[in-house]
């Protein structure tokens, strides 16, 4: 949940209409990622409902909402995409996506901010730093 | 070592090795045609032991409450106790007709000999008598007597092959399932459908087609059917005729290359589609055939905003011949995209 956000009650999937946002958002999301030639070849996936399904999970934690992601597990599931390459360029691209995902489905500038920032403390991580 | 019994005995699997290949390696025979987890024709069933989740993947709930698993799709960790799928899920169906509808396409119909329930679009297994077992899509309608197969000649094809030269009215055969999420489901009349394929994708396309048609589909259907050459497009003048018996239905056949004939494009199916339909937001698609076309066709609409969800992509898996040695061979096998 989104307690590491300071001074926050409700965290921001449960103030933009928690699951069925999620589902509208990752739609967006994933269309962004997929026609973006920098970061698409990440998101190519014979199985596209797999792939919507790791990625509204993300949305998820990165939202404050329900999620079992721990630091370890965005650490090893990203290992074999750094060997590929994945470093800061490609994680600002996916964050701009991010922001432009929300900001489109009508999320508050502020909101979008604590999301971002949530996104940003994951990038030791991903980047398996 | 994982290890799996079956008729009393034990067999060792190498690492990594799947149920499928560990026991055809030892001589056990066990229908099989995909082995990449969407025929479905290596349905067994589990008596003691741990199945991967995995192996279940695809199936129904009423068969993975009763432990059945896909044994190309399992690799066990411990020990395993395994059963063939049995008569229980096989109902046997008899040829009633064999009917060329090109040089290369021949429509198999079976009736089944007791109650088979499916949607027009879902695929069978066909197993003949010596279990050797192929999928076919449903081109027929439920309330049809027989069901209508469409089998394309493949060379060295076994049960095509054999369909072909072999088959005679009244041989009986056993289906397995029906599976497959690819079918039509009333509810939004007005939607747009879009139905694309290539080759005998073109079956489960034609049952889809005349099914929401008979459901009172009112929105507009497009039918795309691409083959390479003329040669390959079948059922031309059915489908010309229910597109003069329906307004709302367009049947548009197109050819990869070969001479201009009137009503039949020539070019990429992608790109008739995209000249045709250009704003396909808010409809509803159906995908069969060739692999290659499917995937790229699929990612393509879904970019054009449609949702996930609307999109039913069958990609025709090859069968795949027995690895000679047994670990490792799959490592290639595409993943099931139902």
């Amino acid at each position: 949940m989104s307690n590491d956000v300071a001074g926050q009650k409700r965290s921001v999937y449960e103030q933009i209409g928690g699951e069925p946002a999620m589902g509208a958002a990752v739609e967006l999301f994933y269309r962004k990622v997929l026609s973006d030639e920098r970061i698409s070849h990440f998101f190519e996936d014979v199985d596209m409902e797999r792939q919507a399904a790791k990625q509204k999970a993300f949305l998820t934690m990165v939202c404050g909402g329900p999620s079992a992601y721990t630091g370890k597990d965005m650490r090893k599931g990203h290992a074999h995409l750094v060997k590929q390459g994945l470093n800061d360029m490609h994680f600002n691209a996916v964050a701009e996506h991010l922001s432009a995902t929300l900001t489109e489905l009508g999320v508050a500038r502020p909101l979008v901010d604590q999301v971002l920032a949530i996104a940003a403390s994951a990038r030791a991580d991903v980047l398996n730093r | 070592m994982a290890k799996v019994k079956h008729e009393g005995q034990w067999y060792g699997l190498d690492e990594d090795e799947s149920v499928l290949d560990g026991l055809l390696r030892h001589g056990v025979s066990v229908p099989n045609s995909c082995r990449a987890g969407a025929c479905q024709s290596c349905l067994m069933r589990a008596e003691r032991g741990e199945v991967p989740a995995k192996a279940q993947v695809g199936l129904k709930e009423t068969l993975t409450a009763r432990d059945y698993f896909l044994a190309c799709m399992c690799r066990p960790e411990g020990e395993l106790e395994v059963a063939g799928a049995g008569a229980e899920l096989r109902v046997p169906a008899r040829i009633t007709t064999l009917e060329k509808l090109s040089d290369s396409v021949l429509c198999v119909r079976l009736r089944p000999e007791s109650d088979f329930e499916y949607r027009p679009g879902q695929y069978v297994s066909l197993l003949r008598q010596d279990g050797l077992a192929r999928s076919y899509s449903l081109a027929s309608l439920r309330q049809e007597e027989s069901l209508e197969l469409h089998v394309r000649r493949v060379a060295g094809g076994h049960m095509s092959g054999w369909l072909f030269d072999e088959a005679r009215r009244g041989d009986v055969l056993d289906l397995q399932g029906p599976a497959g999420d690819c079918f039509y489901v009333p509810g939004r009349p007005e939607q747009p459908l879009l139905l694309a394929g290539t080759g005998t994708g073109l079956a489960p396309l034609y049952g889809i087609a005349r099914d929401a048609l008979a459901q009172g589909h009112t929105g507009p259907i497009w039918l795309f059917h691409g083959a390479v050459e003329a040669s390959g497009l079948y059922l031309v003048d059915e489908l010309r005729g229910v597109q003069s018996r329906h307004t709302c239905f367009q049947y548009r056949p197109s050819v990869l290359r070969g001479p201009e004939r009137v009503g039949v494009s020539t070019g990429a199916l992608e790109a008739l589609i995209e000249q045709t339909c250009p704003r396909l937001a808010g409809w509803r698609a159906f995908l069969c055939g060739n692999p290659d076309t499917v995937l790229s066709l699929r990612k393509k609409l879904f970019l054009a905003g449609l949702s996930l969800k609307d999109i039913h992509a069958d990609a025709f898996l090859p069968s795949t011949p027995r690895p000679k040695v047994g670990a490792g061979a799959m490592a290639g096998a595409p993943d099931p995209s139902r």
